[in-house]
């Protein structure tokens, strides 16, 4: 961290004069994280011999990560505003068999409603309402009931996996899915057909327009800017006039809903509606929020920081494959990183002088 | 002249881009009490934390009772004989007095274990003792903030303290309390105990001061005895200029009625109160501190929602539930604590200023920025606020500059109606006077303004008309002309009989 001797009173213009210098300290502060990315890039490519930053395993690792990044965009806004979202994963689950069992082939085995050939899209909607609809019941629960996010969305994510499990009966999986379906999860867009394993993955695809939109809401809307001054002081924000229910609501919808997308996402990839799916993606996403530098203490954060925590994510867990690491420690490695982060959160947000 | 008991040299500190404290002396006498003075951002309060043991020097020696001491966190500062007092007391709402007292440090009975009675006998003895009147089994949140304060000293006074800092003691209590609180401090001095005293308020400073020192910008300016200072020699030594009158309403055209409001009820704070108030008219909110005056105009914010009672803007009756609703009837409100429902410590000043006005800047739910950026630096320099860019966090700030962004947040939504709860409180005599100024500037250009305040001079200084709050109740009104110091506080004290806390 830069360090600043000054001799001289401070004075206004001293402060002024300071403010236009160059802040190494604040640079870092803010871009750290995009550091540390580089440097586990680095030396997993040193310590693959370069296989790791091969084009096809970067856009790999990406897709591997787009539906947490999904879900870490949706969660970028509710820790904003000092929240907090547990039922994300369940949420995805429910999603996915609702919309799994919309899509399948109407002739293959196990179908949920035989005989029954709805457009693909359908059961998009079909994921995405379930998902919004979770959220929404979310958000009443805490804007109008009062219930702590961590109560309310702990209640949601056991009532929305056990609908899931009641939804597929038996709790096998709904199988066979449409081609077109599947290529959502599966496809690649500006594809080169001479070249196979050409184009964006369809995933990535989606994961950069969210991210995006996001983005794009949070810096420059009305709503945006009310979840900054939510997270930095409720009271104050409500005092400015400031629908702290509406507001509320309005996030965990977004919440839930990009949670049906990552629902909808997953099924076609793997092409099947499992009661499962996405069971601990929750802590992935809060994971590549905090890391990506959004403070959870409320008005600090950023959608790029949260795209770059989930590509770190990814890049750790696929280094980690390459090098041959047990996937069990790759879960210990993840919890490792996630109390790291919020020290390095502790540190830079608290004001200790 | 007693002999120093603490002498600190050549303290310097840096913060962050801000170096608040430059080769600052001050010494302190037993059995003294000593003002702090300068303006915000001074160096006074920085000055005593590291004293306190909150803040460490970066340079410079402490010496206590001539030996050199390293005080480097606030249990090492009480245990050379050093409390503090801060401006924003802190203590857990939840225990009672004695507990507070007795935190970290609980006296313990039977078996080792905690023993609240014992610590109760033992907080009433020091309570009687120094004649402050407060059960120790009584809830911390049930006290008001003098008495809070009270508690504080009572637990600077149960660990031995020698040297007791008060940080703005009086930036929240009433008149009354005052003098209270001034009967202690003398009763310590007699005991031996030296108090540093941090205050904006003159009249104070000279009848309680045995010594006063003067910072300003970070340096030490002057020490001298109190007796030998003047109130004009005070604030040009602080400013390091002359200042022209310190309350200057100017006269406004006095236009139509603009807020009418109406049997206004609510629980035992608000009590069938009406009054209004015209364009380009200043309206002041006196009373004692709990008589209900806050609730008023939060009630009628809707900030608390209204039991009964009709509110007329320029002559139509709204229904006001939430801020949003006021806000969209043209009325703003800068509440009276700064930090719980003023500031968002870590967004921006940008931020913090434009946020009540949002919904102006927007066109087809996108924000104009570069509009944002334009009102926002306007009010920067119309207002001179003190910040090296819009982009610094709030909380960085003087309190008196968070204020003005404060001011600035309400101004940028072009409100007909403002209120203002305690528009000067804790900060320094430069921006007190500029806000003064302002809110002269905006009652000419035919706002009204409702202003709460507990500093008499300026109720009197600002106001066209004052009405005096008691226990829930409209009790008064007095115009400009009328208004003295001694029939606000007539006013104010009519406590009928049935009241007793």
């Amino acid at each position: 961290m830069a360090k600043k001797a000054i001799t001289e009173p401070a004075t206004t213009t001293t402060l002024m004069a300071l403010s236009q210098k160059f802040n190494w300290g604040d640079f870092l502060r803010k871009y750290m994280i995009v550091g540390v990315l580089i440097m586990f890039v680095t030396a997993l490519a040193i310590m693959t011999e370069g296989n790791s930053i091969e084009p096809v395993n970067l856009v790999n690792v990406i897709r591997q990560v787009s539906a947490i990044g999904i879900i870490a965009v949706g969660m970028t806004f509710v820790i904003i505003t000092l929240g907090i979202d547990l039922s994300v994963g369940s949420i995805l689950g429910l999603s996915a068999v609702v919309a799994a069992s919309l899509v399948q082939v109407p002739t293959g085995s196990l179908v949920k409603f035989e005989g029954i050939d709805l457009p693909i899209i359908i059961g998009v909607l079909a994921g995405l309402a379930v998902g919004a609809f979770a959220g929404l019941i979310n958000g009443v629960l805490i804007a109008k009931f009062r219930l702590a996010p961590f109560i309310a969305t702990l209640g949601m994510m056991s009532i929305a996996r056990g609908l899931a499990y009641i939804y597929t009966g038996d709790g096998r999986p709904f199988s066979d899915l449409k081609p077109e379906y599947n290529f959502i999860g599966q496809g690649y867009l500006f594809a080169d057909p001479n070249q196979p394993l050409s184009g964006i993955p369809v995933p990535v695809v989606l994961f950069l327009v969210v991210a995006g939109v996001a983005s794009f809401i949070l810096n420059y809307t009305k709503f945006g800017r009310y979840n900054f001054a939510m997270g930095g002081n409720e009271t104050a924000a409500r005092v400015s006039g400031i629908r702290i229910p509406r507001v509320t609501i309005v996030i965990y919808t977004i919440s839930g809903l990009l949670a049906g997308l990552a629902g909808v996402l997953l099924s076609a990839r793997i092409g099947s509606g499992n009661s499962t799916l996405g069971t601990g993606i929750e802590l992935d996403a809060i994971t590549a929020v905090i890391i990506g530098g959004t403070s959870f203490k409320g008005g600090i954060g950023t959608i790029w920081g949260t795209i770059v925590g989930a590509i770190l994510i990814g890049v750790i867990n696929n280094g980690l494959d390459l090098l041959n690491v047990s996937p069990f420690m790759q879960i210990v490695v993840k919890g490792l990183i996630i109390i790291v982060a919020i020290i390095i959160d502790e540190r830079k947000n608290s004001k200790k002088i | 002249m007693g002999k120093f008991i603490v002498e600190m040299k050549g303290i310097t500190k840096r913060f962050p881009g801000v170096l608040a404290l430059n080769d600052v002396k001050f010494n302190l006498r037993a059995g003294n009490v000593h003002s702090l003075m300068g303006e915000n951002g001074a160096g006074k309060s920085t000055l005593m934390k590291i004293l306190a043991g909150v803040y460490t020097l970066d340079e410079g020696q402490i010496l206590i009772d001539g030996k050199p001491v390293t005080i480097s966190d606030p249990r090492s500062g009480l245990d050379h004989g050093i409390a503090m007092i801060h401006q924003e007391l802190s203590f857990i709402p939840e225990l009672s007095a004695a507990e507070n007292i007795f935190l970290g440090r609980e006296l313990r009975g039977f078996g080792g274990l905690v023993s609240k009675k014992k610590m109760a006998d033992e907080a009433q003895k020091v309570f009687d003792r120094w004649g402050i009147k407060i059960n120790a089994n009584s809830q911390m949140r049930d006290l008001s903030v003098a008495q809070a304060q009270m508690v504080e000293i009572a637990k600077a006074i149960a660990f031995d303290a020698r040297i007791i800092i008060m940080d703005e003691p009086t930036s929240a209590i009433t008149e009354r309390e005052v003098t209270a609180l001034h009967k202690i401090i003398g009763q310590l001095r007699e005991a031996g105990t030296a108090i540093i005293y941090i205050t904006h308020k003159m009249d104070e400073v000279f009848s309680i001061s045995d010594e006063i020192t003067v910072f300003r910008d970070g340096t030490w300016v002057s020490t001298e005895n109190a007796k030998d200072m003047t109130r004009e020699g005070l604030i040009s030594l602080m400013v390091g200029r002359e200042l022209t009158a310190l309350f200057p309403k100017s006269e406004a055209k006095i236009g139509e009625v603009i807020l009418e409001v109406k049997n206004l009820n609510r629980g035992r704070q608000v009590k069938d109160v009406s009054f209004s108030v015209r364009r380009g008219e200043i309206l002041g909110f006196a009373g004692l501190m709990g008589s209900g005056r806050t609730e008023v105009l939060e009630t009628v914010f809707g900030i608390h929602a209204a039991e009964s009672g009709s509110i007329k803007v320029n002559g139509k009756e709204i229904k006001i539930r939430e801020p949003f609703q006021a806000i969209a009837a043209g009325i703003g409100l800068l509440t009276e604590d700064r930090k719980k429902t003023g500031i968002m410590g870590v967004l921006s000043v940008r931020d913090n200023m434009s946020v009540a006005a949002l919904p102006r800047f927007t066109l087809g739910g996108i924000l104009r920025k570069p509009m944002i950026e334009k009102q926002c630096e306007e009010q920067r320099q119309a207002l001179s606020l003190k910040t090296p860019s819009l982009n610094q966090q709030i909380q960085n700030l003087s309190g008196g500059n968070q204020q003005k962004v404060l001011l600035s947040r309400w101004l940028l939504t072009d409100p007909d109606i403002l209120i203002i709860d305690e528009p000067t409180r804790g900060i320094d005599v430069g921006a007190k006077s500029e806000i003064h100024r302002l809110m002269s500037e905006l009652a000419k250009q035919g706002k009204a303004i409702i202003m709460v305040s507990s500093e008499m001079p300026e109720i009197l200084g600002m106001s066209d008309r004052v009405v005096v709050m008691c226990e829930g109740r409209l009790v008064g009104e007095v115009s400009r002309r009328e208004a003295t110091q001694e029939k606000i506080m007539e006013l104010a004290t009519q406590f009928s009989d049935e009241a007793v806390a």
